[in-house]
């Protein structure tokens, strides 16, 4: 057994450790906010904060992460200042087309602001270029970080 | 485990305009009283109204467009709108341009239009003449507005939920009157989209999201090479792994069973497959390009004739080209994957799918099952492009289903979904023209490649003509004398081609803007002047090309190997013409420095969705010229991840600007627009920023930094 804190919230997870986070979230805890997209983290799709910090879930083990860490999902990031700016920008911009990658251009998204509350060009290309929109929403992602750090 | 599944069948997100995931609404009896006068409209006695989407949802906005339009006629209170995902039905769902229910070429709004807005209107008059009965007044003295009926003389008003079992019993009029365009208060107004709470904050479903209870996970593998056979499967090692339930081999497919994806993708890992490749397991990209090349030297099917082109071409000064187009695989974000539960009598399939009826129906012959027995609930779309179009994942799905005895997810990989995708084909353009006075004078089109058409939907293929294939070429929008266009059909055999955003358009507007820019300098011409002088029979364009330009500072000074290029399109019923200002360094990097789309698409249903599908559109295009192309070797396909299949990504892409041009006319479709506009508009600009010409996609950047001939 492997006791994760997601949102939260104590997990009890009957996976190896091998395991990704991502597969143990989607598969075994129901918590299909966070997408699947590349699995060798190369699109962003998969990403949840850990202590804070940005991270691929797709390539995270589950028996990586510390017992003491807190994990933060699409699900709870709205519980948070700088993730609720971001969602609220989100939708007052209408970035969102079909939507698949934004749980995790919001996750890295939200990191970012809550590291750099004035992030410029430079920042938000360094934090978000690792996650990929193939519907093309990325001057309404530049836009929406503006926005939500009061900078646009 | 997946307690999210129970709660979610019916699943709110959100308060007023919303997004309701009533998979079984529409297939069910409306409760009593809810007031049902078409397949699009549900008015409930509490008056909520609940819209049924007849096209599918993939990122497009189509879903709050389409309501705008109901909503529009209708008088609904847009706060009370919610909207459901239709079931599959070619008879209450099809599209006008098709005949079947199908979602793609960017003409939902085209198509659905006119429909759509006779269905609010029908509605409309209906619950007026309810009203009017109960007041025992003229129905012609009643009014309707916000969901409300009024008679103002008595000032008396009646809610639609009130009206709703009235309503029901009236006679529908043959022909309600429409709104006249100054009167629309919900169409042209950008309204905020219904589907995109959900997208925030977790709680939307996508196919891949489905979870039904007792849900088994898949992962697979299709023959490498298409036309392959699994010969053995040593599975021992896999069998061993905890957590693997089961290993299901078909002739040409391979999947593991297990606990949850990743203990299925190890299982998959573990096995050793030897397949028999097949007929194609020689073929190269070089075999494909060839035969495509030769092929090119056949005279086509003529598309389109006019004067005598082949004596034009010998009047004036003569200019010949070739223009080639890559494999490109779609990459939807969202990768293939479907949910499917075979049980002894019939059949569930959980999906996001372009082609609802056509899963249906598929899947039904794939089980030897009556498609009443299929019943499949249909999901949000993590991106379409085309690649949803085909049933294929879902009939793969349930053949792997049919051995399992739970409900089985499968999904593929992002390796496998590049692999097995139905690629957008490989063209070849054969183009001539001559100028005389410095003006077009003759020309000859020859488009070589897949027809798409004829294998997906056979009835349109006629006299050897794809239709899709040459358009926007048979209906060039310049002023031309004498041209003729001709199409050849040549499969490429060794993969499955298919409709990739932008469809037809996407190749001919790229070789056509081209050879544009190519006689324009020619000519001694200004790219945007010369255009201007052949577009007096498309004002436009024309408009849209001088918008274009001015927007985009066309002319003024830029600094060294920086250009700006123009393209201008007619395609899907849009008018749209785009700057692209691009650096080149020496190394032949090239980095885009802004995009400025000028946009007639007639009346905007909804401006900031148009603006937003052309900014997306153009990154998608542009990411296909500057890295994107699948090429085969030994019948497989080389790419299999980001990695080797790039995208643009936040940081390489510059600040794009659309303006709308307002217009009245009839609607036209935007989704696919963008993705053509980019790449030509790139070409030139790469022309103007180093002097050469680039006619093949992706860019080279060897030929741009000067090591290699063009
Ligand atoms: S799925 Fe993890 S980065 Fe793509
Ligand atoms: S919104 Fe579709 S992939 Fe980003």
């Amino acid at each position: 057994m492997i006791t994760l804190t997601i949102n939260g919230e104590s997990k009890q997870l009957d996976v190896t450790e091998d395991t990704p986070l991502l597969w143990a979230l989607r598969d075994v805890l129901g918590m299909t906010g966070t997408k699947f997209g590349c699995g060798i983290a190369q699109c962003g799709a998969c990403t949840v904060q850990v202590d804070g910090q940005a991270v691929r879930s797709c390539m995270l083990p589950v028996g990586a992460i510390g017992e003491g860490s807190k994990i933060t999902t699409i699900e709870g990031i709205g519980a948070t200042d700088a993730g609720a700016r971001i969602q609220k920008a989100w939708l007052d911009l209408e970035v969102v087309q079909c939507g698949y990658c934004q749980s995790g251009q919001i996750m890295s998204a939200s990191a970012l602001l809550a590291a750099t509350p004035q992030p410029d060009d430079k920042d938000i290309d360094a934090a978000m270029a690792g996650n990929i929109c193939r519907c093309g929403t990325y001057v309404r992602i530049r836009e929406a970080i503006k926005k939500a750090a009061g900078v646009a | 485990m997946n307690a999210a599944f129970s709660r979610r069948t019916l699943l709110k997100a959100g308060a007023a305009g919303t997004l309701l995931l009533g998979f079984h609404l529409p297939m069910a009896r409306a409760a009593i009283g809810t007031f049902e006068p078409n397949a699009f409209i549900r008015i409930a006695g509490d008056g909520t109204v609940t819209l049924v989407m007849p096209q599918v949802e993939m990122g497009q906005g189509t879903y709050t467009s389409i309501s705008q339009i109901l909503a529009e006629e209708l008088d609904a209170d847009w706060s009370l709108v919610t909207v459901a995902h239709a079931p599959p039905s070619d008879k209450l769902y099809g599209n006008p341009f098709f005949g079947i229910q199908v979602t793609g070429n960017s003409n939902s709004i085209r198509a659905f239009w006119d429909p759509l807005r006779k269905a609010g209107a029908t509605a409309r008059a209906l619950l007026v003449q309810a009203a009017a009965q109960q007041w025992k007044v003229d129905a012609a003295s009643c009014r309707a507005a916000k969901g409300e009926v009024f008679h103002d003389a008595s000032g008396r008003k009646l809610g639609y939920g009130a009206l709703a079992a009235a309503a029901g019993t009236q006679t529908p009029p043959e022909n309600p009157p429409l709104k006249a365009v100054k009167d629309f208060t919900l169409v042209g107004q950008p309204l905020k989209r219904l589907d995109t709470a959900g997208k925030v904050n977790g709680t939307v479903k996508y196919g891949i999201d489905a979870l039904p209870p007792g849900v088994k996970f898949a992962s697979v593998t299709l023959s490498p090479v298409q036309g392959g056979k699994v010969v053995k499967v040593d599975d021992s090692k896999a069998k061993a792994m905890p957590g693997v339930r089961q290993v299901v081999v078909l002739d040409d497919v391979v999947a593991v069973v297990g606990d949850h994806t990743w203990v299925a993708k190890q299982g998959l890992a573990a096995l050793e497959i030897e397949w028999d490749d097949g007929p194609n397991a020689k073929i190269s990209s070089a075999d494909v390009w060839n035969d495509l090349r030769a092929a090119s030297q056949n005279k086509g099917a003529v598309a389109k004739e006019e004067g005598d082109a082949d004596k034009a071409l010998g009047d004036g000064e003569r200019l010949d080209a070739a223009y080639e187009m890559p494999f490109l695989a779609h990459a939807t974000m969202e990768p293939m994957n479907c949910v499917v539960h075979v049980t002894a009598d019939g059949c569930e399939v959980w999906i996001g799918t372009q082609v609802m009826s056509r899963v249906q129906a598929e899947v039904a012959k794939a089980l030897n099952l009556p498609a009443e027995k299929v019943i499949v609930h249909q999901h949000l779309l993590g991106g379409g492009f085309g690649r949803r179009l085909e049933p294929d994942m879902a009939v793969i799905s349930a053949r792997i289903a049919q051995q399992v005895a739970t409900p089985l997810k499968v999904t593929w990989s992002r390796e496998e979904d590049i692999r097995h995708d139905v690629y957008r084909p490989v063209y070849r353009d054969v183009i001539s023209a001559s100028l005389k006075d410095g003006k077009i004078n003759g020309w000859t089109y020859r488009v070589t490649g897949s027809a798409v058409l004829a294998r997906w939907f056979p009835p349109a293929y006629q006299k050897d003509i794809d239709i899709d294939g040459v358009d926007s070429a048979a209906d060039i929008p310049y002023g031309i004398p004498n041209l003729r266009v001709e199409f050849v059909r040549k499969e490429p055999g060794v993969v499955t081609t298919g409709f990739w955003r932008g469809v037809g358009p996407n190749n001919n507007v790229f070789a056509i803007e081209s050879f544009i820019d190519e006689l324009a300098h020619k000519a001694g011409k200004d790219p945007v002047d010369f255009r201007v002088a052949h577009l007096d029979k498309t004002p436009r364009l024309k408009a849209a090309v001088q918008l274009a330009a001015q927007k985009s500072g066309w002319g003024e000074k830029l600094p060294a190997r920086t250009a700006r290029g123009i393209s201008a399109q007619v395609a899907f019923g849009s008018f749209i013409s785009t700057v692209v200002e691009a650096e080149v360094d020496s190394s032949g990097e090239v980095q885009l420095r802004r995009i400025v789309s000028a946009v007639d698409t007639g009346i905007p249903v909804n401006p900031d969705t148009i603006i937003a599908q052309l900014q997306g559109g153009l990154i998608f295009g542009l990411t296909a010229a500057l890295f994107g192309e699948i090429t085969i070797k030994n019948g497989r396909v080389e790419q299999s991840n980001f990695h080797d299949y790039r995208m643009l990504r936040i940081n390489e892409v510059p600040p794009i600007e659309v303006h709308l041009i307002p217009s009245e006319e009839h609607p036209g479709g935007t989704g696919e627009t963008g993705a053509t506009a980019g790449p030509p508009a790139l070409g030139n600009a790469l022309y103007a920023a180093t002097g050469i010409r680039l006619r093949r996609l992706p860019i080279d950047r060897d030929i741009l930094a000067g090591k290699k001939p063009a």
